[in-house]
């Protein structure tokens, strides 16, 4: 049995395959709408949590501050004088506060916000299930399109050589040279925060490592004997590059897209944590998480559950990585 | 090996040139900096003035027409070469005397986190890899895969819930004035150099299994040579190449990570500089930082590849 789990990433696999079903199935298997807010449900706590009392205010002064509480009810009870004994809906919390002279805001845990609300009463689990799809297809068309240039450019700069392979090539250092960050913030901010700046962006981060790689692998084949015989019996140029060439860089192509793509999720996470990522409204894990920052100390769910869910899914992803990369290619190790 | 360096030194030219180009022409597109002083044809600002503003900041011509990027961006180079670095837009600060005081927080941390990174992550692929397949591998290959799967922002944001929040040990964040206490540079090193660990350790485990395996290691273990001499001093420093090389990669992380790490704990550096004049559109300190990142960068890939022939003899005389 345990041999099993060594010999195949099963739990990486598993994992994925839960994110990435979740992801395409958003729309069904959502609760709720990921943009419609209840102020009613505003840090709600996920199910398995105490009760808590948000904030309590003066019931003779309707116009007072709330204050903010912050404690479960049973902690919160003992602090007002409260018996905590008995106190098991909200209705009878709110009673015995108001008896006290308090207006308190309690929020009982429910089935229906299985991980709690967010700030402003959005289902949070809903969010992280839309956040999951939004994040698998920014990844999947930016991964797509760098490797499509990364391979084509691999395959041109390795096969001719020369002066073609040096402009390309040096092009790939200085743009590893560019604080990637910090240009693609000036970028966002300059050309509008939309959907296709990000995926160009994040296609502009893919492609140097499939291009370095892709072409150090055609220097070696385009030596092989298979090459110069289909020359000989008159393939054109490209036709040698896509029939015979092209086939042996794969496994490569497919290892490296393997541990690229969890750097690709981080980035694109990064990016919308610092509010130059995926567009608003859309669910996105990192802008989640930067909103639940200011949370912190009310509601810590908001910004641990989208984290969890970028920590799972590119720790499935390398996981699956690295088993591909010992299986398919072990020249790979340094990567 | 001139040849050679010679090379890398041109193309640290060129990485300047193009990251500076880059941040400049797309900083154009978001829009006239002018804005930043006043709305076009709101109030607080005359019609006069607003020409006149034009002028001042080299964006159009003494006449009044546009001077195009290319030329602005000839007349910044050339000052920057000077070593005019000319005024912040936002409060007609220096420049460079903006970006002088940010670089000390900066710096600090990237150092701290760089010493948590080699202290951590290379023992501990020494020992992942000598130890291997043992309680102390699977430590350190499970600190090292945390590392790179979670998020750094997250990282940061869940040892201030863990650390300060719930069991209030450490500052938040660093207040500008802490000064040097170690307190507040807890929280934002790990939170950083995790990372940085981790690769490390990963690949310092796998150069070393490989070098482990080789003949000479079994040639000076035949000839009875101390176990940890071996180790050390046979494999260790052969191992020590593929990590030398990462160094570069690990150090543009940090860039990444000084920007979202500073945001976090509030920490007066760089990273916050360049994020904010980027929001404000201020370009002459955005292109300012986004030269200095770039520079650390190459200079420290210039290093790297000095460092890289002192340590290893097949390239000093290749």
């Amino acid at each position: 049995m345990w041999n099993v789990f060594r010999r195949w990433p099963i739990i990486p696999i598993v994992v994925l395959g839960t994110l990435v079903f979740t992801g395409v199935f958003a729309d069904q298997l959502a609760p709720h709408s990921p943009y419609v807010a209840d102020p009613l449900d505003r840090n709600i706590p996920p199910v398995w949590y105490p009760p808590i009392v948000l904030n309590a205010q003066d019931s003779s002064d309707a116009l007072s501050f709330p204050v903010p509480v912050n404690l479960t009810v049973v902690e919160a009870a003992i602090e007002y004088g409260i018996d905590p004994t008995g106190l098991d809906t909200r209705e009878k919390v709110q009673a015995a506060f108001l008896e006290k002279g308090w207006k308190a805001r309690v929020q009982f845990p429910t089935w229906d916000h299985i991980l709690g609300g967010d700030q402003i009463g959005r289902d949070l689990f809903s969010r992280v299930i839309h956040g999951a799809r939004v994040s698998l297809i920014v990844t999947a068309i930016s991964l797509g399109s760098g490797m499509l240039v990364g391979i084509s450019m691999g395959l041109v700069s390795g096969y001719y050589g020369g002066f073609v392979d040096e402009i390309i090539m040096r092009i790939t250092d200085i743009w590893l040279g560019l604080p990637f960050i910090l240009v693609a913030i000036v970028a966002v901010i300059a050309l509008g925060q939309t959907f296709t700046i990000l995926l160009v962006l994040l296609a502009l981060l893919a492609w140097p490592p499939f291009i370095r790689n892709v072409r150090g692998e055609v220097l070696t084949l385009k030596t092989r004997d298979y090459v110069a015989l289909a020359k000989v019996s008159g393939a054109s140029t490209f036709r040698i590059m896509v029939w015979h060439i092209l086939p042996g860089v794969f496994n490569t192509v497919i290892v490296i897209a393997t541990l690229r793509v969890g750097q690709l999720i981080l980035a694109e996470a990064i990016l919308s944590f610092l509010g130059a990522g995926i567009p608003p409204p859309t669910p996105a894990w990192g802008a989640m998480v930067a909103d639940g920052r200011t949370y912190l100390n009310d509601a810590w769910w908001i910004a641990f559950f989208p984290g969890v869910a970028i920590f799972l899914l590119v720790m499935s992803l390398n996981f699956l990585g690295d088993w591909m990369r010992d299986r398919f290619d072990p020249r790979l190790r340094q990567l | 090996m001139a040849k050679f360096l010679l090379r890398r030194f041109a193309f640290s030219i060129f990485a300047l040139i193009g990251a500076t180009l880059v941040t400049f022409g797309l900083s154009r597109m978001a829009g006239d900096p002018r804005y930043l002083y006043a709305q076009e044809g709101g109030y607080g600002i005359t019609e006069e003035r607003w020409d006149s503003l034009g002028i001042e900041l080299g964006l159009n011509w003494k006449d009044g027409t546009p001077k195009p990027v290319v030329f602005q961006y000839s007349v910044w180079l050339g000052n920057i070469v000077r070593g005019n670095w000319a005024d912040s837009l936002l409060d007609r600060k220096p420049v460079i005397n903006k970006i002088k005081e940010r670089i000390p927080p900066t710096l600090k941390m990237g150092l701290a986190a760089y010493i948590f990174a080699t202290v951590i992550g290379i023992p501990l692929g020494v020992l992942s890899a000598v130890r291997r397949a043992t309680f102390w591998d699977y430590m350190g290959r499970g600190f090292a895969l945390l590392g790179q799967a979670m998020p750094v922002f997250w990282v940061g944001i869940m040892l201030v819930l863990v650390f300060s929040v719930q069991l209030r040990w450490l500052p938040t964040g660093t207040l500008g004035e802490s000064g040097n206490n170690p307190k507040y540079f807890v929280l934002p090193t790990i939170t950083l150099g995790w990372i940085a660990a981790a690769s490390y350790l990963r690949l310092v485990r796998s150069a070393m299994l490989e070098v482990m395996d080789s003949e000479f290691i079994k040639l000076a273990r035949a000839k009875g040579v101390p176990n940890m001499v071996v180790i050390w001093k046979h494999g260790f420093k052969n191992a020590l190449i593929a990590p030398l090389t990462f160094s570069s990669l690990i150090l543009t992380g940090f860039i990444t990570g000084a920007v979202v790490t500073e945001t976090i704990f509030s920490i007066p550096g760089l990273g916050r500089l360049a994020f904010e004049s980027i929001q404000n559109n201020d370009f002459p300190v955005m292109v300012g930082t986004v030269l200095v990142f770039t520079f650390m960068y190459v200079f420290i890939n210039f290093v790297t590849d000095l460092l890289y022939a002192v340590i290893d003899p097949r390239i000093r005389f290749a």
